[in-house]
């Protein structure tokens, strides 16, 4: 039996158990436990891969490659430190009022059903499941987010809802066309929307519908990467959920959205045999840049600010990907590993410093460095690691995907240095007070916090940059060169 | 009966297209969820129609599906909503009525042209209702942006995935049996999740006007 039906049980049965003992104290625990077997299972499960190469699962319906394999693993690591985060913090939300038991209980049980569809879009061999995964998590998501019941939270959820199906409705179109291109090659009885048996066929699939069929898909799925002009939902769905969620929106579910991307990517540059799908991408991912780094400099949330730090990565990533080639595949995968890890950390010190502040108002929040000098670091490392200072590793993938732009679309450079530029002095004007500020309004915490992850995720985040292990290395040009481009 | 097919599977095209027109254009909420439920039974039919030519028996299912989902179950639980968000007999102030319908027209010209390279390549039975489906998406999206009222906007969301479903049983006979379910589990939760959030809505800000959803802004 593979360990992939304990990769996706584990976080389903979690979801359900939860969904009856949410409420309890013990529950904080028992996500713990959950997301600490899910990982078990995941690490498992690439070692079988490591060992085996890529694998079918029941029937097809699952494949796992070099790819998505580092994708799960990953995504359930995050889970799982987000998870050790989240105990001590839900607690301080529940002393502070706004958590109630039965809201507890819908945090819990939808914190893992939330995981398990991320982790049954990466899996899933199917096209439809994949759209069906993103579309049931941005329900469970909608239900995170509005978990305070403000206002602004059912505001944010309303538009994250109504905004993000409408995307996800596009992407949904695009399959039913690449279904049909399918249909047309392999006729209405063999007719699949397997994405390994679509890719053994690519280059015969009808490139008229293939070209239409991935505009459509890129918008839709390009709605819940958060690229510009699509992104509006992103940063109040970002702001006004707990902050356990908008790690793991931030860290996660990006990526889950970029994953399709990428998979129908591959199919459209099969079928088409041109540039067009990676030009697309290089479009939106460099609007997104600028755009968002522009915007970073207008904030006044903290949270918000952050939201617009992660479109302008994913823009980042989505412009590194759209270059294609091995080189700038690979910066974008390890940009992507990176980018999950020191911006989940950063949400984790910015959900405290909050907490302290008992708001996101960045001018409120002054001096993290002595009241807790934890907090204040991690925050400040994490700052430094995001902005891409080195010897971090979005430094090294930052790094390689400028030079690769420089030397095939030299064009977009300018704009690159630009955003990043404009990102970095924005972002440390704002920041460098928070954290060094002179006088302090602070309060303590009443529980202590769960710090360990912060600095698990900035230790790898540093450990990414100096120095990538060689089976790492491999498993990334495995999957940069599966790519193409 | 061959020769009556196709021109019987784009009866029931242009009546879904004609459907998705007189929602965006229907002020009433009652009356909005009774077309809406119309145009679940023109789809299902069109399902089972398409499926007894082919005799492809997913199809069959594909329609039981929508039979069952968006002409009993959707509009039922958006009936009782509305009875008891009390907003049943409320009716929306729409402005530009003519503006909205030309702009819809200049969408369904547009989809046609977008479609029209594809829909020569179908040989499915009905191929040259890809257009027509995604002037329903177009018509649904369109919706959705003129209408302020939390019900109506839901409508044409589940309109849009009226008009998907139709563009899938259309062309290429149907999606794969799992994702159909797939489809159809995740707007029956969404629409149940979207239910609740108008009660919500309405006690936190003493209204369904989406008007208000307007304080989340930059600076």
């Amino acid at each position: 039996m593979s360990a992939l039906y304990l990769v996706l049980g584990v976080p389903l049965l979690g979801g359900l158990v939860l969904a009856l003992v949410g409420h309890q104290p013990r529950a904080r625990d028992i996500n713990v436990v959950f997301s600490l077997l899910t990982f078990l299972a995941a690490c498992v499960m690439t070692v079988e891969v490591i060992d085996g190469g890529p694998q079918f699962v029941w029937a097809k319906q699952f494949y796992i490659d070099p790819l998505n394999v580092f994708l799960v693993t990953l995504t359930a690591f995050v889970g799982l430190t987000t998870a050790i985060f989240s105990r001590p913090y839900m607690r301080i939300e529940q002393d502070h009022g706004k958590m109630t038991p039965p809201r507890m209980r819908l945090y819990h049980s939808m914190y893992q059903l939330f995981s398990f569809t991320m982790l049954l879009g990466f899996t899933t061999n199917n096209l439809g499941i994949i759209w069906v995964a993103m579309e049931a998590a941005t329900l469970t998501t909608v239900l995170l987010v509005s978990v305070y019941r403000t206002p602004a939270s059912l505001e944010a959820a309303w538009k994250y809802f109504i905004l993000c199906g409408v995307g996800i409705a596009q992407a949904l179109f695009g399959t039913i066309l690449v279904y049909m291109a399918a249909d047309k090659v392999l006729g209405a009885e063999d007719a699949t929307l397997l994405w390994s048996s679509l890719s053994d066929i690519k280059g015969q699939l009808d490139p008229t519908i293939m070209s239409l069929a991935f505009v459509f898909l890129l918008i839709g799925y390009g709605t819940k990467i958060g690229l510009v002009p699509l992104h509006s939902w992103l940063p109040d769905a970002h702001a006004e959920g707990p902050t356990p969620v908008s790690a793991v929106l931030s860290g996660l579910l990006l990526n889950v959205a970029m994953y399709a991307v990428l998979r129908c990517k591959v199919l459209t540059d099969g079928a088409l045999g041109t540039q067009m799908a990676g030009q697309l991408m290089m479009g939106f991912g460099l609007l997104s840049v600028v755009v968002a780094a522009f915007f970073i400099s207008r904030q006044k949330d903290v949270k918000r600010m952050f939201s617009y730090s992660s479109i302008e990565h994913m823009g980042l990533i989505t412009f590194a990907f759209g270059m294609g080639g091995p080189v700038a595949n690979f910066a974008g995968l390890l940009h992507m590993t990176v980018h999950s890890l020191v911006k989940s950390a950063i949400f984790f010190t910015v959900g405290h410093a909050t907490q302290k502040a008992g708001t996101q108002v960045m001018s409120e929040i002054r001096g993290l460095i002595k009241v807790n000098p934890t907090v204040g670091w991690g925050l400040m490392l994490g700052v430094m690691a995001i902005l891409g200072m080195p010897p971090f590793g979005v430094f090294a993938s930052e790094f390689l995907i400028l030079t690769t732009a420089m030397r095939e679309q030299p064009w977009a450079t300018p704009f690159l240095f630009l955003a990043l530029g404009v990102a970095f002095a924005s972002m440390l004007i704002r920041v460098l007070p928070m954290v060094f500020g002179e006088e302090t309004k602070l309060k303590p915490l009443a529980h202590p916090p769960a710090l360990i992850p912060v600095f698990v995720h900035l230790a790898l985040g540093l450990v990414l940059g100096l120095y990538i292990p060689a089976y790492l290395n491999g498993w990334y040009v495995a999957a940069a060169s599966m790519l193409g481009g | 009966m061959s020769h009556f097919v196709p021109q019987l599977i784009n009866l029931f095209a242009t009546l879904i297209l004609l459907l998705s027109f007189a929602m965006l254009a229907q002020r009433r909420i009652v009356s909005l969820i009774n077309l809406f439920m119309i145009q679940g039974a023109a789809l299902a039919a069109a399902s089972f129609l398409l499926g007894y030519v082919t005799g492809h028996p997913d199809l069959y299912v594909s329609g039981g599906l929508t039979l069952l989902l968006k002409v009993v179950l959707i509009p039922w639980m958006l009936h009782r909503m509305i009875r008891k968000l009390n907003v049943r007999w409320d009716v929306e102030m729409l402005l530009n009525i003519p503006t909205t319908m030309l702009v819809g027209i200049a969408l369904v010209i547009f989809a046609f042209s977008l479609a029209l390279p594809i829909s020569r390549l179908s040989d499915a039975v009905a191929g040259g209702a890809l257009g027509i489906a995604l002037a329903c998406v177009m018509l649904s999206f369109m919706m959705m942006i003129t209408r302020s009222k939390a019900v109506p906007q839901v409508i044409g969301f589940l309109s849009m995935e009226n008009g998907l479903l139709f563009a899938a049983t259309t062309v290429t006979n149907g999606m794969p049996m799992i994702v159909e379910f797939g489809i159809a589990l995740d707007v029956l939760v969404g629409v149940l999740i979207l239910g609740v959030f108008m009660f919500q809505i309405r006690e936190k800000f003493d209204s369904l006007d989406i008007r208000h959803l307007e304080s989340l802004k930059d600076d």
